[in-house]
């Protein structure tokens, strides 16, 4: 028990490293895609440390406590769904929790977000949060829907307790699908992959943050360390999205193709998994970043519903009719 | 915590927050761009104050905008550098005689660094940010 505890802390630093190492990263690819130098990969880091030490200011008409609460919220909930996903190996606590508990601690920080951008009493946090609202209403769809059809699918297989990540990270989903099911689950997941820059406020879905337009939404208000917190719950998000691709469509190991056993294979399968990372947040973040510039308001839920929700139904509807056949 | 140890870690990740009336934006773009790319050196430009460790002051200021410029001040998480950017925010440059153009910006803002140039050269403006930066090592 103290072990789990102890690792749980563990995993939990080791996030916030990690991502605010695939921050840095991220933003190097995103540079060379712009023909640019880029910063170093230890930038995210410089970014925390001298946000720490900037002064916090709180302005006069904001709720004080909601405004310095959020913050932290933020930070503990990402958190809080790292030691349920599969990062490498199987989950920490993988009896007490499952893909539903993941799926809505997953909508917590942009709740956090939401509430501290309408406690900060600046109009501009208010349009931001109602934009983030909005957002929402669009990814949250597919999302589900990628989850629902790999569940269905492992249930149809006859594996039981289907929402455990632990069971669907054992049963890769691709072994269990005939040809029309394996085609149903490639669009699933194009559709998953869509919607990891929207959950993570990144072009072309940040129109939350919307530098240009309404100078930094959300965030608008906040300095020193509450917008450090906020970072740093923005860089384990990354982490706790991916990991949630992954453990649904991605979930090999690479121990038994070399026949490892033991620590070994613990340790290959874990650089597998920051390999599998890596990639997902090449794709999901940088590239279509880099490729896309931000789309309206007016333009967000409309693109999400039209293709990812689309695309995801007709995917569910071939794996239906994969299953009977 | 010191001031100076403060500095120390700011001038490893300047966020600036741009206030201009004049031509000196359109000639900055190009050290936000690709060619000569200042994210390299942690340098990014934020879109509010509240993130802003370095206020940039490009060009003139009138008697109205500076009152602005210093809402934006006052409004910045100290510490933050204030720089003025081009010959006009030294000495008013070519509006030496207009009746409402701010002379000296340091007689209203609290300025660190000025960059000289009519605007100032990409370049220049690297060598500012290293100035600085050998002013805190100091």
């Amino acid at each position: 028990m103290m072990f789990k505890v102890l690792l749980v802390v563990v995993i939990s630093l080791f996030a916030i490293v990690m991502g605010l190492l695939y921050k840095g990263i991220d933003r190097i690819f995103t540079a060379r895609m712009q023909s640019r130098v880029g910063p170093p990969v230890i930038q995210p880091f410089r970014d925390v440390r001298k946000l720490l030490v900037k002064e916090s200011i709180v302005p006069e008409n904001a709720v004080k406590w909601l405004f310095n609460l959020m913050p932290v919220l933020a930070l503990i909930s990402v958190i809080m769904i790292l030691p349920y996903v599969p990062m490498g190996m199987a989950p920490l606590l993988e009896t007490h929790g499952d893909l539903i508990l993941v799926l809505y601690l997953l909508i917590f920080p942009s709740l956090a977000l939401m509430i501290g951008g309408f406690a900060s009493s600046s109009p501009y946090a208010a349009v931001g949060g109602q934009r983030e609202m909005v957002k929402m209403m669009g990814y949250e769809f597919p999302l589900v829907m990628a989850a629902i059809s790999v569940a269905w699918l492992l249930r149809s297989s006859g594996i039981s307790n289907v929402f455990s990540l632990a069971v669907i990270s054992g049963n890769p989903v691709w072994a269990l699908a005939g040809p029309i099911g394996c085609a149903g689950l490639i669009m699933i997941f194009l559709s998953m992959l869509s919607v990891i820059p929207g959950e993570l406020g990144r072009a072309p879905f940040d129109v939350s943050e919307a530098d240009s337009e309404i100078a930094g939404g959300i965030l608008l208000e906040y300095s020193g360390r509450n917008l450090a917190l906020f970072y740093l719950a923005d860089a384990v998000k990354t982490i706790a999205v991916a990991s949630v691709v992954i453990a649904l469509f991605l979930p090999y190991g690479i121990s038994g193709f070399f026949g490892l056993s033991g620590m070994a294979a613990l340790a290959a399968d874990f650089i597998f998994y920051l390999a599998k990372l890596l990639c997902i947040v090449f794709i999901g973040l940088s590239f279509i970043g880099v490729v896309s510039g931000r789309l309206r308001i007016s333009q967000v839920v409309p693109v999400y519903w039209k293709y990812p929700v689309m695309v995801s139904l007709t995917g569910l509807l071939l794996i239906a009719v994969d299953t009977v056949l | 915590m010191k001031e100076a140890k403060k500095m120390k870690r700011l001038v490893k990740s300047i966020w600036i927050f741009n206030w201009f009336n004049s031509c000196g934006f359109t000639e900055i773009l190009p050290v936000i761009g690709s060619r000569w790319d200042m994210e390299r050196f942690g340098i990014i430009p934020v879109a509010s104050p509240r993130h802003a460790d370095c206020l940039i002051i490009g060009g003139y200021q009138t008697e109205k905008s500076i009152k602005r410029a210093q809402r934006i001040y006052r409004q910045m998480p100290k510490p933050a550098i204030v720089i003025g950017l081009g010959s006009c925010s030294m000495s008013g440059g070519m509006y030496w005689d207009s009746y409402n153009t701010i002379k000296r910006l340091s007689d209203y803002i609290p300025v660190d660094l000025y960059i000289p140039g009519c605007p100032p050269r990409p370049e220049a403006i690297f060598r500012g940010i290293m100035k600085i930066t050998e002013m805190v090592k100091k």
